[in-house]
């Protein structure tokens, strides 16, 4: 027997939530990236106008506007270029500590895996800080490289896009090695005992049989990173510069600083479809994966 | 042997990589100096300044409320929606429900926050709520962006949860809600506690969304702390960096001792 109304009460309950305050945000910033922008409060003119009989009232303007000027257009390629540079790095560390940490005895593999976790549950804000107290010129690296005798001057290592992709980096670390540890646990060990019986090297045992069963851990792990870094926010403007202009630091001023609501709404719009067709085709991919492999 | 070795070194540098940030932040919240990066000496200075801070304490304090609140409330819609995607079979347009309650997890902040800001801006105008932005336009953002980390945990466990049980309760006359209250939500408790306090935590930690639906009388620690530290270093700023941190990681420790528990 089964209790309809309570059905109804777990479902719709945070349906009304979500639709309410996430759907309708997501609606409102489609509807004022196609508003007709004005001077005023608020600066851009309603899409449907009643003054002279019933008039809908949009424009694709705010679109022409941002892809026609390389600003925009440059830092939205800059954040991409950043996200492809940060989910490699976080694959290249992420991917051999996962591994290891998967193919550990059990009760080391708990231990390291809380270890390697419990850094993202400290403040993001105060790990990005860190790092800003590390790459000073004369911060600990700089302290270091001089003692050494590899340079004598302090090396300018905070506010390029060098010391961005380092916090990313660091700060998306775990985000990368979940997913990964969690498809690797999974795998059989055997496997890998198995193709170096029939003759493979480490070389090809990694290229044919550890990574195609892991790919599913990779895209959900890089896209765990790569789709956050576009848009990000904190990490260029604490450890950046002024050599690279982002995506997130563009939206930012467009809305706070000039004061162009549907220039920052077409620009917020198109970072969306951007960012939720990766997650749509993932989705695809994963699930013919999961039929192929009966998982 | 060898492969042993390597995978000792790739092990130790990870977590070399992972945590050497942090030490470093903690040693230099006990230098004396004012000018954070030069050593002149151990001492509790900044902790003593820190704690007469009004500003950041005052921050903290509606940091903290707002978190509790915002963990409270996204903890029983995304157990509701965990439960949902798992137990129910008819839901309205699925994919819409799948689409809303899992977007949040990689949306960038900073387009969740414009969007929460030109809504509430929006409603304003429609009806006249909110007439201004503080604590609850915080609250209610939060709340949102938080409901789809819990019901990913919820997810996640009942899906490995054993339905036998549930099925045997209502076999010895059990009704639906009875099943519900006495079976299926105690045993998934670690989980609900697990997602309470990352909730909690995301809340705490947020900067970016706070930043675009704050309003007067609600600057939380994360603004605070970012206009601190936007433009160089304070030493105030190391001292609460290393009492966050350690609380954080005290969380960070429970959250797992709650998640990994009943597990196996």
């Amino acid at each position: 027997m089964k209790n309809k109304f309570f059905e109804k009460y777990f479902v719709f309950t945070p349906y009304f939530w979500l639709v309410l305050f996430f759907f309708i945000p997501l609606a409102i910033i489609f509807k004022i990236s196609i508003s007709v922008s004005e001077w005023g409060m608020p600066p851009y003119q309603d899409i449907f106008l009643f003054d002279n009989g019933f008039k809908i009232n949009t424009t694709f303007e705010n679109y022409v506007y941002i892809f026609s000027d390389y600003y925009y257009i440059g830092s939205f390629i800059n954040s991409l270029i950043l996200a492809l540079i940060s989910t490699f790095f976080c694959l290249l560390i992420g991917f051999p500590l996962a591994f290891y940490i998967a193919t550990s005895n059990i009760k080391l593999r708990n231990i390291l895996l809380v270890l390697v976790v419990i850094p993202f549950w400290s403040s993001f804000l105060l790990r990005v800080y860190a790092w800003k107290i590390i790459l000073q010129n004369n911060g600990i690296i700089n302290v270091i490289l001089i003692n050494l005798g590899i340079t004598s001057e302090p090396l300018q290592l905070l506010y390029n896009q060098y010391a961005v992709i380092m916090g990313i980096v660091y700060t998306y670390l775990p985000l990368m090695i979940l997913p990964l540890y969690g498809y690797l646990n999974k795998f059989d060990l055997n496997l890998i005992e198995a193709s170096k019986d029939l003759g493979l090297n480490r070389f090809k045992t990694f290229f044919k049989v550890i990574l195609p069963l892991s790919i599913p851990g990779v895209i959900a792990g890089s896209l765990l990173v790569f789709i956050p870094v576009v848009g990000e926010f904190i990490i260029p403007e604490m450890l950046g510069g002024s050599d690279r202009l982002y995506y997130g630091k563009i939206l930012w001023e467009e809305f706070f600083v000039n004061r162009n609501w549907p220039g920052a709404s077409a620009l917020a719009f198109t970072g969306i479809i951007i960012l939720v067709l990766p997650i749509i085709i993932f989705q695809i991919i994963y699930s013919r994966w999961s039929e192929k492999n009966e998982i | 042997m060898k492969s042993n070795i390597i995978k000792s070194i790739v092990i130790f540098s990870g977590l070399l990589f992972l945590y050497f940030p942090i030490l470093v932040l903690i040693f230099y919240s006990f230098n004396e100096n004012k000018r954070v990066m030069v050593w002149k000496g151990f001492s509790l200075r900044w902790y003593n300044e820190l704690f007469n801070n009004e500003q950041i304490i005052e921050a903290f304090i509606i940091s903290v409320k707002i978190a509790a609140l915002s963990a409270t409330f996204a903890t029983i819609l995304g157990v509701m929606i965990g439960y949902s995607l798992v137990r129910i079979s008819k839901i309205p347009f699925k994919s819409l429900y799948i689409f809303l309650s899992s977007t949040p997890l990689v949306l960038p902040e900073l387009i969740l926050g414009l969007s929460m800001l030109l809504f509430f801006i929006s409603l304003n105008n429609l009806v006249g709520f909110p007439s201004s932005r503080g604590q609850l336009t915080i609250f209610i953002s939060h709340v949102t962006f938080c409901i789809a980390f819990v019901a990913i945990i919820i997810q996640a466990r009942l899906t490995d949860f054993n339905k036998n049980i549930e099925e045997a309760a209502m076999d010895l006359g059990y009704n639906y809600t009875k099943v519900l209250y006495r079976i299926t939500l105690p045993i998934i408790l670690p989980s609900i506690i697990a997602g309470w306090l990352l909730a909690f935590t995301i809340s705490l930690d947020d900067l970016v969304v706070a930043s675009f639906t704050t309003g007067p009388g609600a600057n939380t620690l994360p603004i605070v702390v970012f206009s601190k530290v936007r433009l160089g270093l304070s030493p105030e700023v190391n001292a609460l960096s290393a009492i966050l941190m350690l609380a954080l990681l005290i969380i960070g420790i429970i959250y797992f001792y709650f998640n990994k528990k009943f597990k196996h």
